[in-house]
């Protein structure tokens, strides 16, 4: 620069010379300034991405500048999200890129106190030599004489924060090497749901889509904190609010959710089966239901057994209950005339599943069904015989009636004194329902965990269901059932399931029979309606996409290769067996359960039995650093060099590091395109996973053992690409999507075969890689089509986004209403037309009837909208596939200070209790000891954080907003317990004490119940001792015990006692929890009793 | 921050009422009557609203007492010059000398990023006291200096008799420019004193600098300084007083803590400095010598007393929340 | 020129600019701004972090408040969107823009009464309040106009942006802002706030902030256009009953001559942590100079004087 430009450039010579005399705008911009240009806008690539947080599946633009991601933001074409990113989407860039990241393997040997590292090669041969010989060690070839060939020495858990593609291959690789015992978080988060709703209405995924909220005219939020926990999909609550609609909260807490409400209603945690059995109750006493919508739609005609007995009759317990197995038996449930059966397995069905001795004992040695409930993923219960039916809803017998008297008793007071809710705020609930609900308007329920997360988890939603159905509100624009799903792909972890009951799209997982074979599973001669009979294609599609060539007609496809269920095997199951012994491998995919599951306690104390443990994550989580710094090894109970498990810590890929489909919580698969190779020894799952078989593989490749078949058999050839021979992720979608004789991939399916023509890896995905296509990767602008944005990747089932969609017009086929029309019938056209994809067959006319005896989708008469429905119904009474009764009753929760005030029966008598010396229970609430823990605790998320904490408590952003944990407490309790805001308080349970913080806060308000003010608090989960915000896990405080039907932990509610101050360290810790068991007067077989 | 202090009973604070009853204590000394009755306001947790200045007290405040004392030593330097009294001269330039060093050194030692001192000069803001401030500086500076040197060594006398007149021609304005630094802000206290803040501090710099004429000036000479600490000690304390009382609920925050200590202090020393130096100095060296110390050191008080205020009354939202508000209400 | 013109260029030199317009841009292009409608914030902080992503702005450490969920306490150097969360016994009001509910909604809220004692009726009178603040970019901005490098100016889009290249950390600005947001990072010396994405602006693209923003609380567009909006939005709030609702900082007349990024409340100001009648400080500069001079003028005359004397 010469003196000439030095002057020029100096600030004072332009503020003297040009316009800005002040000196302070254009005079004194910077080089630097004038120079400035954002990342995004000189990033090299913008690669089109989804959200790794939650189920909502927002949008997501990745910028990358030389081999480096420089920035994550919103991507505003999503119809979804429209380019917006809550705190934990905004902080992907440094979830991905920042320091927390591990990068290397790292290795614990046996009884070593410290981490080593490890050679990614040597850490994977490794492992595959350790799989194959504890699958060798712990073969089973049968158990009391049924060929189950499995092992239960190896199992798995996690999958809900993986792609499809990787859920896909863990479970294909482990289910060929007899592993029964994998889980993913769908167990614990909402397994509930797929019974709710699968039992329901004959699918288990949401009913309807985020965007569609905007309809409504009245939501009801209830067990759900919709704008903490899903802050994004929250937008279309606002759109809806500012169209007039009534937006209603109810929960235990005044959440940011209730904040931006109409109205909140504060309930006490574990009763919503009271509040929702009143608002049916107001329903039928008050004749507000939708009757021609209820009539037609659900099976409210139907007639019930004579036999049957209700909860009226039998003080709280139905007809078949039997007291020593704490089982019932659907036969008294069913309709008249009719067997109801399960779609398949139907011995196992039958046999229900639920608590058994063994399981308390922790030995599992007989044949027992379980998870069945789950099946109704997709699919009811399949039915044999003609039910009848009086349309005119008199029948004393018919569904109608039997609601009608079931819930005569759950009046305003009733609700009142059980959930602590005023009359006049309940009675204003159901008025804006009932005012909201008909031919014109459209009610919405949205839930989450709130729900599900009990021991009457399935029949909240049931409840929910039902009143749903009562209103009219199913299938229709701005109406359904709204499950907000957890993780980014626990839907997909569902549907593509990695869980220890289900095959793919909700086929079930054999057990074990004496010489079944795929007939018998089948059942594939009974005379069965629905598209649930068409189940034959779908089985064996699948078996061909495991085994190819080598399942044939000949050898049933190869179904003998899948091993046998003998009772469950959810993950609490598995912790039990590792405890015991039997389990002695164990991978984490992606699942921090020191943390995150109930009883942390015993979820460590299971690892610290195990031989190997393989940890796969971006940071050491609890579970993966246990054997260290656990508080076990504080407290001194466990010390590391006693420790003999080996631990494998593999560093994950990140979603920007790889390819593959979420499946968010409206069933809506979304493609994430890889941006960057991932550093160190970071690898995909779909790398560990197919490496790992491949190393198993050649490892076994010389075996000629038969047991070594189903995992050699297996299709294991996927193409690889890039520097890290990354398996092709598209490969492995296009094997899920299927494949027609020819090798060209199915566009529906309807076109799956049961010869062994067609292969499918999972059916209800089948159309995702239509015509060669990956639809879930299609991006068309939301800004570019109608609201329904169907050209937005891709749902299932066949690109549908409401289900049940035919009722959203009336039998006749014409729209409900000009206002509320989605789907009709077009009869110049002679076929369904609408916004939407039709959820019927397209051709079928509404005023097609059935022939009697006609089977499969035949027997579907134009006028059922639930087509997966043996029936066409929606079922308000289930006869038979959820194990705990036909209609949802209100049960105390497990822990729970008070007596159930509707019935002599105080819990859900078939809940799934596991006495164990960890897991102890409090007495029954209004009993002796009771008073000991005399507050109800409810554990819930923040929006800052996420589940366990291992992808925001590592992440500063994340971290400094919600540092510690904290407890929340109403000014009433802090002053009863001398609490201090700010200060500290321990909580007790019979499993354990914490310490947290205390916010003492207004919006925890005491609830009068039953003639006592009763306190809740309020504890969010996120916590445990690792990473930069750090605080006590609340699972310390929790217990197993168990929905029968979905094997859901109840942690939404349970008594503890809270008081001032830190907890205390070392033994004295469990030496507290000691003395409050024996002040509860606690002993093993406390709230064990029916 | 430290955790929100706990009544067990209460919710934490929504709206704190943070009349600080410490603070309501101690207020009201006696003969002093209550400027605003006890003020009742809302706030955020009791937070401030205002970001407290991130200036170090030692450098800012001793920059302004600096400032002022060699702004006003110069001119005493060039009037000493000017009347034939050479010690006086001799020992004030010094001092300016030292002082306006001492001053940048603290400036720039401030300074978040102290090799950027020279972005000072990018431009000329009038809207900016800091800025005229540093081309004050600019020309100050030099000039003291050459003053000074040549006073020192004994060369290049006529330039440095210029720069003398120079220096004491600028030196006012770099004693006085530092009232509108700090009053042009939005720290309750300075802002609301600006109408006499300039006249504390020329008051205080000549009290200051006829401190230091007679520390450094016999008896025989130091006529003018004694004069000038007087003159400044009257000005100073009459404008603080004038201050104070037009000031408003800010006010609290000169009387008590800290701030109010210094002020006391200032008041005592500046006032038995202008007393003892300024009487009793025309006869006892001693006395001139301790009386010039007394009033150095309440010049430096005030600075100190008025900075440590200022940041009091950003600290605490009363002092923000509750003018503005009687504003908006006499408004509406 | 006329004598008075000249005063009030002086004049305009001394205290404020008047954006946008001026400046010295050739061509400017229109003035942007936020509205923020806190009455739809939901309080998630997804401005905070995205924020930070997008500025790398660091953490600002690890500290448990105990006031509500606000555990990042104000605007500082570190933090240049801050969510405050204010608990209230105080009626909600209806807040749905539309028909709704109008009037206040009960929310059910049990009695305030100690436990075991009776209960009944009901808390009703229970709201919890969420804002997202920032820098106001004033029209009359004080940061501005007392920064002695030019470090902060005033850009072609109306918006007040501190230059990391210039600034020196002279911490000027800190005490002269009104509403306490510019802050010096002490670890780097330099001060730093908001820039209302300048960066971003420059490309056409949205600050992250307002982007992110999941029920578009944070509004961001040309600031004649959202005024109006704003104007609108009250009036639809008032309708429905919710008497509080007010702006705040969208009143050109006001001490700041109006903000750039301006807010719709539910409560007063102070109730948020924000000054109810801001007044940009430059507004008494004149007067400060001018009693400067006099002050000056009267310490060398009076120092003279001092010479006046005999001894
Ligand atoms: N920010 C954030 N978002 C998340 C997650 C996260 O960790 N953080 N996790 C994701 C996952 S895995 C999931 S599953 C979803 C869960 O989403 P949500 O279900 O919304 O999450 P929770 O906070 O666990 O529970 C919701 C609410 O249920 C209330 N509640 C507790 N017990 C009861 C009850 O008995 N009845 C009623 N009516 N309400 C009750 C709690 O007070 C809480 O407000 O969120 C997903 N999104
Ligand atoms: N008390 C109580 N307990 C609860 C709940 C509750 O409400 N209350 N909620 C339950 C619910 S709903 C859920 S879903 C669970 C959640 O509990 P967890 O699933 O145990 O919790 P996360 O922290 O989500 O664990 C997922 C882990 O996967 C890692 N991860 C993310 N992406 C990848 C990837 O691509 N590959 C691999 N290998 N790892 C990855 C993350 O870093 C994280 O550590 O908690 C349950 N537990
Ligand atoms: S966490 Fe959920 S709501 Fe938040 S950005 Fe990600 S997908 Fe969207
Ligand atoms: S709010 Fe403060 S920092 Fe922002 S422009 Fe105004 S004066 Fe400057
Ligand atoms: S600290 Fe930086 S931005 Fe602030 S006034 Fe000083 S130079 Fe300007
Ligand atoms: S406009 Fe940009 S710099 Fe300002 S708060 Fe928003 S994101 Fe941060
Ligand atoms: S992003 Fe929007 S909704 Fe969330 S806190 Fe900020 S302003 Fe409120
Ligand atoms: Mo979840």
């Amino acid at each position: 620069m010469n003196a000439r430009e030095w002057v020029r450039s100096w600030p004072v010579y332009r503020q003297l010379t040009g316009e800005d005399k002040a000196a302070k705008a254009a005079a004194a911009k910077s080089r630097r300034s004038s120079g400035l240009r954002p990342r995004t806008a000189a990033a090299d690539k913008v690669v089109k991405s989804i959200c790794p947080y939650c189920a909502v599946g927002c949008g997501q633009d990745v910028y990358v500048r030389d081999g480096e991601v420089v920035q994550i933001e919103g991507d505003p074409d999503s119809p979804v999200s429209r380019g917006r990113l809550c705190p934990k989407g905004s902080a992907s860039l440094q979830l991905t890129t920042g320091a927390s990241r591990r990068q290397k393997v790292l290795y614990r040997p046996p009884h070593g106190a410290d981490w080593e590292e490890l050679d990614l090669g040597t850490a994977m041969r490794m492992v595959a030599e350790r799989v194959v010989r504890t699958r060798r060690e712990t073969w089973q070839d049968e158990q009391d004489g049924s060929r189950v060939n499995r092992t239960m020495g190896i199992a798995s858990l996690g999958g809900a924060t993986l792609d499809n593609e990787e859920n896909y291959l863990i479970k294909k690789l482990l289910t060929g090497l007899g592993v029964v015992q994998l889980e993913n978080q769908a167990r614990v988060c909402h397994s509930s749901t797929v019974v709710g709703l699968g039992t329901s209405f004959g699918r288990g995924g949401a009913t309807t889509f985020l965007q569609d909220l905007q309809h409504a005219d009245c939501i009801v939020i209830e067990g759900s904190n919709f704008a903490e926990c899903h802050p994004v999909g929250f937008q279309w609550v606002m759109e809806a609010k500012a169209r007039g609609a009534k937006v209603i909260h109810v929960d235990p807490r005044f959440t940011r959710t209730s904040a931006l409400a109409d109205l909140h209603v504060p309930i006490r945690a574990g009763t919503d089966i009271a509040f929702l059995g009143g608002i049916i109750n107001h329903v039928l006493g008050t004749g507000s239901h939708f009757h021609e919508f209820v009539v037609n739609y659900t099976n409210a005609a139907t007639l019930v057994s004579e036999e049957f007995q209700d909860t009226e009759d039998l003080d709280g317990l139905f007809s078949g209950f039997d007291g020593e197995s704490r089982q019932y038996s659907f036969d008294t449930w069913s309709y008249e005339g009719v067997s109801v059966a399960p779609a398949s397995g139907q011995r196992d069905q039958t046999r229900g599943g639920g608590a058994d001795d063994d399981r308390r004992t922790g030995d599992s040695g007989h044949v027992r069904a379980s998870g069945r409930g789950e099946v109704h993923g997709s699919g009811g219960t399949a039915m044999e015989g003609e039910p009848q039916r009086d349309e005119t809803l008199q029948h004393p017998r018919c569904v109608f009636q039997v609601l009608k008297r079931h819930y005569a008793r759950y009046t305003p007071e009733v609700v009142e004194q059980v959930c602590g809710i005023p009359q006049d705020t309940f009675l204003e609930v159901c008025r804006d329902l009932v005012e909201n609900s008909g031919p014109e308007r459209t009610s919405e329920f949205v839930y989450a965990v709130g729900w599900t997360q009990h021991t009457t988890g399935s029949q909240m939603i049931r409840a929910a269901c039902v009143l749903q159905l009562l209103l009219g509100n199913m299938g229709r624009p701005g109406g359904g059932i709204q499950a907000l799903r957890g993780h980014a792909s626990i839907q997909g972890s569902s549907d593509i399931p990695t869980l220890f009951n289900l095959l793919p799209g909700y086929i079930p997982m054999p057990y074990a029979h004496h010489q079944q074979g795929l007939a018998g599973y089948l059942d594939a001669d009974s005379a069965r309606k629905g598209f649930w009979a068409n189940m034959d294609t779908y089985v064996v599609s699948l078996l061909k996409a495991y085994w190819g060539d080598a399942a044939t007609a000949d050898n049933d496809f190869c179904f003998d290769h899948l091993p046998r269920l003998t009772g469950s095997h959810s993950t609490y199951d598995t912790v039990l067996e590792q405890l015991a012994g039997r389990c002695k491998g164990y991978f984490l995919m992606g699942e921090n359960p020191a943390v995150g599951s109930a009883n942390a306690k015993m979820q460590r104390m299971g690892m610290a039995n195990l031989e190997w443990l393989v940890v796969r994550d971006f940071s050491l989580t609890e579970s993966a650093t246990w054997w260290r710094d656990g508080p076990e090894v504080e407290s001194g109970e466990l010390a590391t060099a006693d420790i003999g498990t080996e631990v494998f810590f593999f560093p994950a890929a990140a979603h920007t590091e790889k390819s593959g489909s979420f499946t968010n919580t409206n069933r809506m698969v979304q493609w994430h395109h890889q941006a960057v190779e991932p550093k160190g020894d970071a690898r995909s799952d779909l790398w560990f996973m197919y490496h790992l078989g491949r190393l198993i593989r050649a490892e076994l490749a010389d075996s000629d053992d038969p047991r070594d078949r189903p995992v050699l058999d297996l299709t294991w050839d996927y193409p690889t690409e890039g520097p890290l021979d990354e398996p092709s992720a598209e490969a492995v979608l296009a094997e899920i999507n299927g494949r027609g004789a020819d090798g060209a991939p199915l566009t529906a399916y309807t076109e799956l075969k049961a010869d062994g023509s067609t292969s499918c890896g999972c059916w209800i995905y089948c159309g995702v890689y239509a015509d060669g296509v990956n639809q879930a990767a299609r991006r068309k602008p939301h800004t570019e089509q109608d609201w329904v944005a169907r050209e937005w990747a891709w749902a299932w089932p066949a690109n549908r986004r409401i289900l049940y969609n035919r009722a959203s017009a009336r039998p006749d086929g014409s729209p409900w209403s000009e206002r509320k029309k989605l789907v009709w019938w077009d009869e110049a056209a002679g076929e369904w037309t609408g916004y939407d994809v039709p959820d019927f067959e397209k051709g079928k006319s509404p005023h097609y009837r059935p022939e009697s005896g006609a089977s499969g989708v035949a027997a579907i008469s134009g006028i059922d909208p639930f087509i997966m429905q043996s029936d066409g119904k929606a079922w308000l009474y289930v006869p038979a596939g959820i194990l705990d009764g036909p209609m949802p009753t209100h049960y105390e929760p497990q822990d729970s200070p008070v007596p159930n005030a509707l019935y002599g029966q105080q819990r859900n008598p078939s809940r799934l209790a596991y006495p164990h010396e960890h897991n102890r229970y409090h007495p029954d609430g209004g009993s002796l000891g009771s008073e000991v823990f005399p507050y109800v605790v409810t554990t819930y998320r923040l929006t800052e954080h996420f589940t366990a904490g291992g992808m925001s408590r590592w992440t500063p952003y994340l971290a400094e907003l919600q540092p510690e944990l904290f407890c929340e407490v109403s000014p009433e309790l802090a002053a009863r317990e001398g609490l201090a805001n700010g200060g500290w308080a321990t909580l007790v349970t019979a499993r354990g004490a914490i310490e947290a913080r205390v916010l003492v806060t207004d919006r925890m308000a005491p609830l009068r119940v039953q003639g006592r003010v009763l306190e809740q608090i309020g504890l969010p989960y996120h916590w445990g001792p690792n990473g930069l915000s750090t605080g006590d896990a609340a699972n310390e405080l929790s217990s197993i015990v168990l929905d029968p039907s979905a094997h859901i932990q109840e942690v939404k509610a349970f008594s503890a006692d809270i008081r001032p101050g830190r907890r205390p360290r070392g033994r004295a810790r469990a030496d507290l929890v000691a003395d409050y068991q024996r002040r509860a007067g606690i002993t093993d077989r406390t709230g064990t009793g029916v | 921050m430290t955790d929100v202090p706990a009544d067990p009973a209460a919710p934490p604070q929504r709206t704190a009422v943070t009349g600080d009853k410490r603070r309501r204590g101690r207020r009201g000394r006696r003969g002093e009557q209550a400027v605003v009755p006890d003020a009742e306001f809302t706030s955020y947790y009791g937070k401030p609203v205002l970001n407290k200045p991130t200036w170090s007290a030692r450098d800012i405040a001793g920059y302004l007492f600096l400032g002022g004392l060699a702004g006003a030593s110069s001119v005493l330097a060039a009037g000493a010059d000017l009347t034939g009294r050479p010690a006086l001269a001799k020992g004030c330039k010094t001092g300016a000398l030292v002082a306006i060093t001492g001053s940048l050194v603290a400036l720039v030692h401030d300074l978040g990023r102290p090799a950027r001192f020279l972005h000072m000069l990018r431009v000329v803001k009038p809207s900016s006291p800091m800025s005229i401030g540093s081309w004050v500086l600019v020309a100050y500076g030099p000039q003291a200096g050459l003053s000074a040197v040549t006073a020192l060594t004994g060369r290049f006398t006529g330039l440095g008799r210029a720069a003398t007149v120079g220096a004491a021609l600028v030196g006012p304005a770099v004693a006085a420019y530092t009232a509108a630094l700090i009053s042009d802000t939005a720290v309750p206290t300075w802002h609301e004193g600006h109408r006499q803040m300039p006249f504390v501090f020329v008051g205080s710099a000549a009290s200051a600098a006829g401190g230091l004429g007679m520390v450094v000036a016999p008896v025989a000479q130091a006529g003018p300084a004694r004069r000038a600490a007087l003159l400044g000690a009257a000005v100073e304390l009459t404008a603080t007083e004038v201050m104070k009382r037009r000031m408003g609920l800010p006010v609290e925050t000169l009387r008590t803590g800290r701030a109010g200590a210094l002020m006391k202090a200032a008041t005592a020393l500046t006032a038995a400095g202008a007393l003892l130096g300024g009487l009793a100095g025309r006869r006892s060296r001693t006395a001139a010598v301790v009386g010039g110390l007394a009033s150095l050191a309440g010049s430096a008080c005030t600075r100190f007393g008025i900075f440590h205020a200022g940041v009091a009354s950003a600290e605490d939202p009363k002092y923000v929340v509750v003018p503005q508000r009687e504003r908006v209400a006499g408004a509406s | 020129m006329s004598v008075d013109h000249e005063s009030m260029d002086l004049r305009d030199l001394l205290t404020s600019d008047d954006p946008p317009g001026s400046g010295g841009y050739a061509d400017p292009p229109p003035r942007y701004g936020f509205f923020t409608d806190t009455s739809v914030c939901i309080g998630c902080k997804a401005c905070e972090v995205a924020c930070k992503e997008w500025n790398h702005v660091p953490d600002d450490g690890l500290v448990f408040t105990g006031m509500s969920y606000d555990n990042t306490q104000g605007l500082s150097a570190d933090t240049w969107r801050h969510v405050a969360f204010i608990e209230q016994r105080k009626p909600l009001g209806g807040q749905s823009g539309a028909a709704g509910t109008a009037g206040t909604a009960d929310l059910g809220m049990p009695a305030f009464a100690k436990p075991g004692e009776q209960g009944g009726g009901a808390r009703s009178e229970f709201r919890w309040l969420m804002s997202s603040d920032v820098c106001k970019h004033c029209t009359h901005a004080a940061c501005l106009d007392v920064c002695p490098t030019g470090s902060l100016f005033r850009t072609e889009f109306g918006t007040v942006v501190v230059q990391e290249d210039i600034c020196n950390g002279c911490g000027y600005c800190v005490p002269a802002c009104p509403y306490g947001v510019i802050d010096q990072r002490e670890d780097d010396g330099r001060a730093w706030k908001c820039t209302l994405c300048y960066d971003r602006l420059g490309a056409g693209q949205e600050p992250a902030c307002a982007k992110a923003c999941p029920t578009d609380s944070i509004q961001f567009g040309e600031l004649d256009e959202l005024r109006e909006r704003a104007g609108r939005r009250v009036e639809q709030l008032r309708a429905a009953g919710v008497t509080d609702a007010r702006l705040y900082g969208h009143d050109p007349d006001d001490g700041v001559g109006g903000a750039g990024a301006f807010f719709l409340l539910l409560d007063e100001p102070e109730v948020y942590g924000l000054p109810p009648d801001p007044v940009v400080t430059t507004r008494d500069l004149p007067a400060m100079w001018k009693r400067v001079g006099v002050a000056a003028g009267a310490l060398l005359t009076g120092l003279a004087a001092a010479f006046l004397g005999r001894s």
